[in-house]
């Protein structure tokens, strides 16, 4: 019966797929998403988008608070269902409700806060709690949790109890709990937002190294421009729409526009941009060392 | 304020009694509880406590830790020994010592009330010794376990154990939230030490409104993550933890069932031949 199931969906999705292989990890065609406000009617989170992730690839998703951005992560998981259009994750259609469940084992999210994502009081049994849902074997669990925390670097917190950690600790548990279900698609919807600077600091580390090392497919949902830096592929999200996409650099060499959307550049990005309006021959950069080298060498240069 | 109240009593060390099932010490709790009721005499309570004082060694918790749970219903224990003592109306045989309006005291009120304030304490400490030995999350695990059987009449055992750890696993983020929340009003100028208990009850309301509002949010929120991690019910999960007996629990089975014995022992052989009143009697040559 197992097998039969299978087949017939790999029979189905092998059609679209043939046409373009490989599946894409994520994919929104036209995708619209709408709720209904008391004061404002009927409001469009997302409008119209069409959007396509690659497995293995490392994309920020950049925008206001209110551009429709947590709704796209939400969209992505079936914890909402478009509207409009259409939103197939490996080629699982997210208007299935039956499907909902395989589109969360292979596509885990990561929220904003961390103590309002951890169900158990000991963090080996918080991380247990996805493996033991999907119906893992005891065994296996164990051997998961073992796996999941050492990958976010918590081995020696297994025993601890979450509320007692830090912030970048307890997204760190948290992100551990997604990977124990061994998912291919890890999405951050504004996970750092709550945490001080040294907690950013570690979830990015954990998340650039899964997606380095593991080839974990990376959706990052933030507001803050210097985590986008570390993506390979930037999107900004405008009033539920996709307005740019494209590289972190080519988004931010085109701050005027990123300023019609409210955003801001990354700090040394904006200074580098300040000491070119004053007349300062220095090349882009984006972080703090590519600034230093660019000021040094237009020093050297005049 | 708040920050001081640590949820449970967990007295974390090893120890014999700390590595049992907690399935088992649910269920010699309760067989130490009937161990208590159904002793009619004082031979049998001292029984009792020595089955108390031996477990509380065996489980390496200082006395004073143990002793400190009476403090929370010594009250209740002193009012109801007061009651006990001057309400009793006695037996036939009853020696009245001193009697005003509908106030008696006799020798039976008098050993009542020991009686009495000694099955309650021994109930307390006992029972406060399961809580000093067994984690919370254990304890709800050994619950979920022992109602097991309910799911054969469509009990939601699996839930209510989830409902429950989830509960614990929220009290200290609520009891944070609570101080946040009473500082951010004290910055407002709320005062909540001052007036009386109605006033101070009315205070608390700024405080209660925003909390249980951040609790359904909470709820929420945790509601996705739940759902984002692929929770569908108890249908089709496994369990990671697994509660196992050992011979551990075979011999806290075995001491218990010897202690029931010998209560009930104690009470068809020793009831009549060692009346503590004639015992008293005889002390004192009344």
């Amino acid at each position: 019966m197992e097998e039969f199931t299978t087949v017939s969906e790999a029979a189905e999705e092998g059609v679209p797929a043939q046409a373009e292989a490989p599946v894409p990890a994520v994919r929104f065609e036209n995708v619209k998403y709408t709720y209904d406000d008391d004061e404002e009617g009927t409001v469009f989170a997302v409008n119209g988008v069409t959007l396509t992730i690659r497995a293995g690839e490392f994309v920020a998703v950049l925008g206001r608070n209110g551009s429709g951005k947590s709704t796209l992560a939400k969209l992505i998981n079936a914890l909402l269902r478009p509207t409009e259009g259409k939103v197939t994750v490996f080629g699982l259609d997210t208007a299935d409700a039956k499907k909902a469940f395989e589109i969360r084992k292979s596509a885990g999210m990561v929220f904003q806060n961390p103590d309002n994502q951890t169900v158990a009081s000991v963090v080996e049994d918080d991380v247990a709690f996805g493996p033991e849902n999907i119906g893992v074997p005891r065994e296996e669990i164990g051997e998961r949790i073992t796996a999941a925390l050492e990958a976010v670097g918590m081995t020696e917190f297994r025993h601890a109890t979450p509320s007692r950690l830090s912030g970048g600790q307890k997204q760190r548990i948290a992100i551990a709990g997604v990977l124990a279900i061994q998912p291919k698609i890890m999405i951050l919807d504004e996970s750092t937002a709550m945490l001080d600077p040294k907690g950013r600091r570690e979830v990015m580390d954990v998340v650039k190294k899964l997606n380095k090392e593991q080839g974990m497919t990376v959706i990052l949902i933030t507001h803050f421009m210097e985590e986008a830096l570390e993506a390979e592929r930037a999107v900004v999200m405008h009033r539920g729409e996709v307005v740019m996409d494209g590289t972190p650099e080519e988004i931010f060499a085109r701050a005027d526009e990123l300023e019609t959307y409210n955003l801001t550049l990354p700090r040394a990005a904006y200074i580098c941009r300040r000491l070119q309006e004053a007349g300062m021959p220095v090349g882009n950069a984006f972080n703090a060392e590519e600034l230093a080298e660019a000021i040094c060498a237009s020093l050297q240069k005049g | 304020m708040l920050n001081d109240v640590t949820f449970g009593q967990y007295y974390p060390t090893k120890s014999f009694v700390h590595n049992m099932d907690p399935r088992a010490k649910l269920l010699f709790v309760i067989a130490y509880i009937v161990a208590i009721f159904i002793a009619n005499n004082f031979f049998g309570l001292i029984l009792v406590t020595l089955a108390l004082i031996f477990f509380i060694l065996l489980a390496r918790v200082p006395f004073g830790r143990v002793l400190r749970s009476i403090k929370m219903i010594l009250f209740l224990i002193v009012f109801t020994a007061i009651l006990n003592l001057l309400f009793y109306a006695g037996g036939e045989n009853d020696i009245v010592l001193a009697q005003w309006w509908i106030i008696t005291i006799s020798w039976q009120s008098i050993i009542n009330t020991i009686f009495l304030a000694m099955r309650l304490l021994l109930l307390v400490l006992g029972t406060a010794l399961l809580t000093l030995t067994t984690t919370p999350v254990a304890l709800t695990d050994g619950i979920e376990s022992l109602l097991k059987p309910l799911k054969y009449i469509k009990f939601p055992v699996h839930e209510l154990a989830l409902i429950m750890s989830i509960a614990l696993r929220f009290i200290p983020s609520l009891m944070e939230e609570t101080n946040r929340i009473i500082s951010a009003q004290k910055a407002r100028g709320a005062n909540f030490e001052k007036g009386g208990l109605i006033k101070r009850a009315k205070a608390m309301i700024p405080v209660l409104i925003p909390l249980l509002v951040s609790a359904f949010r909470r709820a929420e929120d945790l509601g996705d993550a739940m759902d984002a991690r692929c929770y569908s019910g108890a249908k089709g999960r496994t369990k990671y933890k697994k509660l196992t007996f050992t011979w551990r629990d075979l011999l806290g089975l075995l001491f218990f069932a010897a202690l029931i014995t010998g209560i009930v022992l104690l009470n068809t052989y020793l009831l009549g031949r060692f009346d503590i009143i004639w015992q008293v009697q005889q002390w004192f040559g009344i």
